[in-house]
């Protein structure tokens, strides 16, 4: 690790100050981002930890809505959303181990954007509101590629506004070692529409797969999955795991077993 | 007998370990050590144009750096030996390049070490390690498990270490000639990474002012790496005290003296500092010894009714970029102490070849060479049995050597002493309730998943130094010190060696304590591999337990006025043959001390073991395939094993299950690859696939004890029995559930895409066929 300065501001306008002077990064849960300092693979000068940020955190729900607070960690979601919306609750009771859970949060993980995590299919999936400290920027526009956001430089999410679903399903292929997504599939019938998010698969990071949300919405059956072509493999990330043939048939296998999983 | 043998004692060491009072040997560094930090080779070959250490001695906190010249001016000798080498089938010496500590102009695997930096801080050794410019001048690697490529080393012009045969192959080929049937398959065992849960480390500090120095460090024993260290410094042994605290996994790899230890070692002493080293996960994959790494043919030639009358593997094997310690024998000597398995063949013949390639060494790791040697054999009766239309059970049935048969000489030149493989096998087959396989295949496939189920039989050697030593000291506040030449890297030695003292001087075993890891207070010892511990360690404890009673007879005799013939040791102390007087054991000891008769109560002891013994078993494993992901999951295991004598079944289950953990880590997700540039692409644990908990399967242990006859207790180790059995089991199960498929005899490791890869493989073919 490389030495850098620690700030934990209280507010999120001094977070954003915070951010605004010299090259610094938000520690938000840190559980991508302190291995990768560890590992002196990045060398911020400054970290804004966000931990002693007020209001942060929590979750609310009502008029048809969840609002999960950025700072909010996996584990609390996995607990509290179980009978609200159960399949976030999986999802995010899913992700990586007990430590990582109590740790990392929804916000941190999206402003990340890891091409394998899990939170940006259920975002895109929902079809969810990501909110920052300036404004609100729907899942559609907000995810741009690997590690790559429409998040400006000092800007910070907030909260994400999930629209609660008539069903939902996650279902994931763990990546053997890291038990990231290899590829995960976030399934969601909504008032008129299908939405499936595509996470672990694509080189251009969380997808949606429209040819099956067309399918799905005339037939919301496994069967109207099979019928269809696998997303094109030469899109799909290639390395050890699994090549991008693989990761495409599985986008489909993975597909049919949300559907499946959503009764 | 409250805590005697075969009692499942709870591990006495488990509470310390559970409640984080373990003191592992980062745990134990002096606060003012300095760090090291080491620069390793970015590419896998080439020569070194450059070496600039200006900067990084420039900077603020570095104290020292070090490189393979600075290293020759001091005087050191910057070599590591290779113990163990073989010799070529023409009789030639094989290739026995010289492999530094430090390199010296040439590079030959990523990670090798160009340049050490010593430094105040870790960061400050980290920074300094950065700046230290070296310029590459890079050589095609050689990455192939084959003959041939750039030569790494001018003593091996092909890269072929060495080309090693035993056996008789004008027999063995006369009988394929005339054989009924000949079966022939290849069998791949990829290489692997041990990564033990504590990484290596290294602290070391001069002791009276230079004249001596010592290393604390994680080992399998102590004695070895003394040896080595002094010879780099070209010192006796006694200057150098080598200590190993608690270790947290070794499974061979710890065995080894690597690079760090003597750049550490050199540091301290040329400082006249304490100097630390902890591997990060990341430098570990880059600089432990793998493990296994071999392609083989292998063949077997068949009678009418199923019977192998002949024997023959011809493989590669992958040494890595220089002869480890013991790398030369593993897939060549220690390999063939069981190479044809639980089986009656009578003519056999190996060959290996051992094939230097651009990555780091590979040595001994859990088993070393005997789980390999079984996969060959038990892939080739599965082979048989597929082929041939004979149940694998009944295959097996019709080949093991018969009880009466023992002691059985091996076509490798063993004698198994003895062994009942027919009873286990049957054992094995009842416990897992075969007979009701047909309906869990049912209703598996009921659900879309393919079942399959495996069998193979094991065979071990029990193998390392066959003699050892233990020292029994009555110490004067009442507690027992037993000093032991074996080391514990978390077996449970603490307790399974304590209970068999605790039975043989009845003696209350928390009064017992196992010293062990110090050279400076066990002068001599075997260390712990190739399942020694509790054959060879075992025999010495009761010797020297017999010894102690021997000695203080007449004392007991004189205290309770008889003559020694009159007097039983039993239970704890001396009794009278006739009549009820008894004397405790520790009043005698009492006695003695009062008398000034200390070398009655301090009494040590060799015992060398008549000759190996041969733990062996069968293992049953039912896997279920998932077809549409190709993902496995091992839903049955079931594990009869002969370990002879059992001291606590507790331990021997724990390392069943340990070991058998092991054996499925490879076979379905453990890897290491390197790519064609010698890169490592499983440098972490986000892409090296290690089991997890929640991977493995319950795994039912039965035991079927045949006591072996070359040890005083009957005990036959079983360290390394588990993965020995589930490395083939495993695999018989998955190439059972791909039979399936039409998918012919499929090689590890079984990892999800790999199935997928090879049903769509067979699928095609099949529908090409028409």
């Amino acid at each position: 690790m490389y030495a850098f300065e620690f700030v934990k501001p209280k507010t999120v306008e001094e977070a954003v100050a915070a951010l605004r002077e010299g090259e610094a990064k938000v520690l938000a849960g840190g559980q991508t981002l302190i291995p990768t300092l560890k590992q002196r693979l990045a060398a911020p000068e400054k970290l804004v930890s966000l931990a002693g940020v007020e209001g942060l955190r929590g979750i609310r729900t009502g008029d048809g809505v969840v609002e999960i607070g950025a700072g909010t960690t996996h584990a609390v979601i996995a607990r509290e959303l179980a009978g609200a919306v159960p399949a976030l609750a999986a999802l995010a009771g899913d992700i990586g181990d007990p430590a990582v859970r109590n740790r990392g949060t929804i916000g941190g993980s999206l402003a990340n954007n890891d091409p394998s995590a899990d939170w940006p299919a259920a975002v895109l999936g929902l079809g969810a509101t990501v909110v920052t400290d300036r404004r609100e920027i729907a899942a559609d526009d907000f995810f741009q590629g690997l590690f790559t956001t429409a998040l400006e430089e000092d800007e910070i999410i907030t909260a994400v506004r999930f629209p609660m679903p008539k069903t939902a399903a996650y279902a994931k292929f763990d990546q053997p070692a890291s038990r990231f997504a290899l590829v995960g599939v976030f399934v969601a019938r909504l008032d008129g529409n299908v939405r499936v998010a595509v996470t672990g698969a694509s080189e251009n990071g969380v997808f949606r797969w429209q040819a099956a949300e067309a399918a799905l919405g005339a037939d919301f059956a496994p069967a109207a999955v099979e019928a269809l072509a696998p997303p094109p493999a030469e899109e799909m990330i290639s390395d050890l795991h699994g090549a991008g043939d693989y990761r495409a048939h599985l986008v489909k296998v993975m597909t049919k077993r949300a559907v499946a999983a959503c009764g | 007998m409250k805590f005697g043998t075969s009692q499942p004692v709870r591990r006495r060491e488990d509470s310390r370990f559970l409640t984080g009072r373990g003191r592992y040997t980062d745990d134990l560094a002096p606060r003012e050590a300095l760090h090291i930090a080491f620069v390793r080779s970015p590419v896998a070959h080439g020569r070194i144009a450059a070496l600039d250490v200006g900067a990084a001695r420039a900077l603020p906190g570095v104290r020292g750096v070090f490189t393979a010249a600075d290293l020759a001016a001091d005087g050191m000798n910057n070599a590591i030996p290779a113990i163990f080498t073989v010799n070529n089938r023409d009789g030639s010496p094989s290739a026995r390049p010289r492999r530094p500590v430090m390199a010296e102009g040439r590079v030959r695997h990523v990670g090798e070490i160009v340049a050490a930096v010593v430094a105040e801080t870790a960061e400050a050794a980290a920074d300094g390690a950065e700046a230290v410019l070296i310029e590459i001048d890079e050589i095609t690697p050689h990455t192939a498990l084959a003959p041939g490529g750039t030569p790494l080393h001018e003593e091996a012009p092909d890269n072929v270490a060495f080309d090693w045969a035993l056996g008789d192959e004008e027999a063995v080929e006369a009988t394929f000639a005339e054989a009924a049937h000949r079966i022939r398959l290849e069998v791949t065992d990829h290489r692997v990474s041990p990564a033990p849960l504590e990484t290596r480390t290294a602290w070391a500090r001069p002791l009276e002012g230079g004249e001596r120095l010592e290393i604390t460090l994680g080992s399998q024993g102590v004695w070895r790496i003394r040896e080595d260290i002094a010879d780099f410094f070209g010192w006796q042994a006694d200057r150098i005290r080598v200590v190993t605290p608690d270790v947290g996994g070794g499974f061979g790899m710890k065995i080894f003296t690597f690079p760090e230890y003597y750049a550490v070692a050199h540091a301290a002493w040329k400082l006249g500092a304490p100097v630390r080293w902890q591997a990060s996960r990341s430098e570990a994959f880059l600089s432990d010894t793998g493990g296994r790494g071999i392609v083989a043919t292998v063949e077997g030639a068949f009678d009418a009714q199923g019977r192998l009358l002949a024997y023959r593997v011809d493989g590669t094997c992958d040494l890595g970029a220089y002869n480890s310690h013991f790398g030369q024998n593993i897939q060549t000597f220690l390999a063939t102490r069981v190479m044809t398995g639980v089986y009656r063949v009578e003519k056999a013949f190996w060959r290996m070849r051992g094939i230097f390639t651009n990555t780091p060494p590979v040595d001994a790791y859990r088993g070393a060479g005997r789980p390999e040697a079984n996969l060959d054999i038990e892939r080739l009766m599965d082979e048989a049995a597929r082929r041939l239309g004979i149940d694998p059970f009944e295959i097996r049935r019709r080949n093991v050597i018969p009880r009466e048969a023992f002691p059985w000489r091996t076509p490798g030149g063993e004698i198994y002493d003895v062994g009942d493989f027919a009873r286990v096998l049957e054992t094995a087959a009842a416990e897992a309730f075969v007979e009701g396989y047909p309906a869990r295949k049912a209703a598996s496939a009921a659900r879309g998943r393919v079942r399959g189920l495996g069998v193979a039989a094991y065979v071990e050697a029990v193998l390392g130094d066959p003699s050892e030593g233990a020292r029994i000291r009555f110490c004067a506040d009442g507690t027992v010190e037993l000093h032991v030449g074996t080391q514990s890297t978390g077996q449970g030695h603490e307790t399974a060696f304590a209970q068999l003292l605790s039975e043989r001087l009845g003696l209350d075993i928390d009064r017992i304590r196992v010293v062990m890891g110090d050279s400076d207070l066990i002068p001599r010892g075997g260390g712990t591999g190739g399942s020694r511990s509790l054959t060879a360690e075992g025999a010495a404890i009761v010797t020297a337990a017999d010894r102690l009673v021997t000695g203080l007879r007449p004392l007991a005799a004189e205290m309770l006025e008889t003559t020694e013939e009159a007097l039983r040791f039993e239970e704890g102390g001396f009794r009278l043959a006739e009549g009820n007087r008894f004397l405790p054991l520790v009043a005698a000891v009492e006695e003695a001390r009062r008398r000034g008769q200390g070398d009655l109560v301090d009494v040590a002891a060799r015992h060398k073991l008549a000759g190996r013994s041969f733990p062996n078993g069968v293992h049953v494993v039912e896997v279920e395939l998932d077809p549409e992901t190709g993902k496995i999951e091992i839903v049955r295991y079931a594990a009869a094993d002969d370990f002879g004598t059992i001291v606590n079944p507790l331990l021997v289950e724990g390392q069943v299950h340990g070991g058998v953990a092991q054996g499925i880590g490879q076979v379905l997700m453990e890897r290491m690859v390197f790519d064609d540039d010698g890169q490592p692409l499983t440098g972490s644990f986000m892409d090296y696939a290690l089991p997890r908990a929640d991977d493995l399967p319950f795994i039912d242990t039965f035991f079927v004890p045949v006591p072996s006859a070359n040890n005083p207790l009957g005990t036959k180790g079983c360290g390394e029995a588990g993965v020995a059995g589930s490395l083939a089991a495993v695999t018989n199960a998955v190439a059972d559930a791909l039979a399936a498929f039409g998918v012919e005899n499929p090689q590890m490791p079984f990892t999800p895409e790999r199935v997928w890869r090879m049903i769509r493989k067979a699928e095609e073919r099949r529908a090409a066929e028409g």
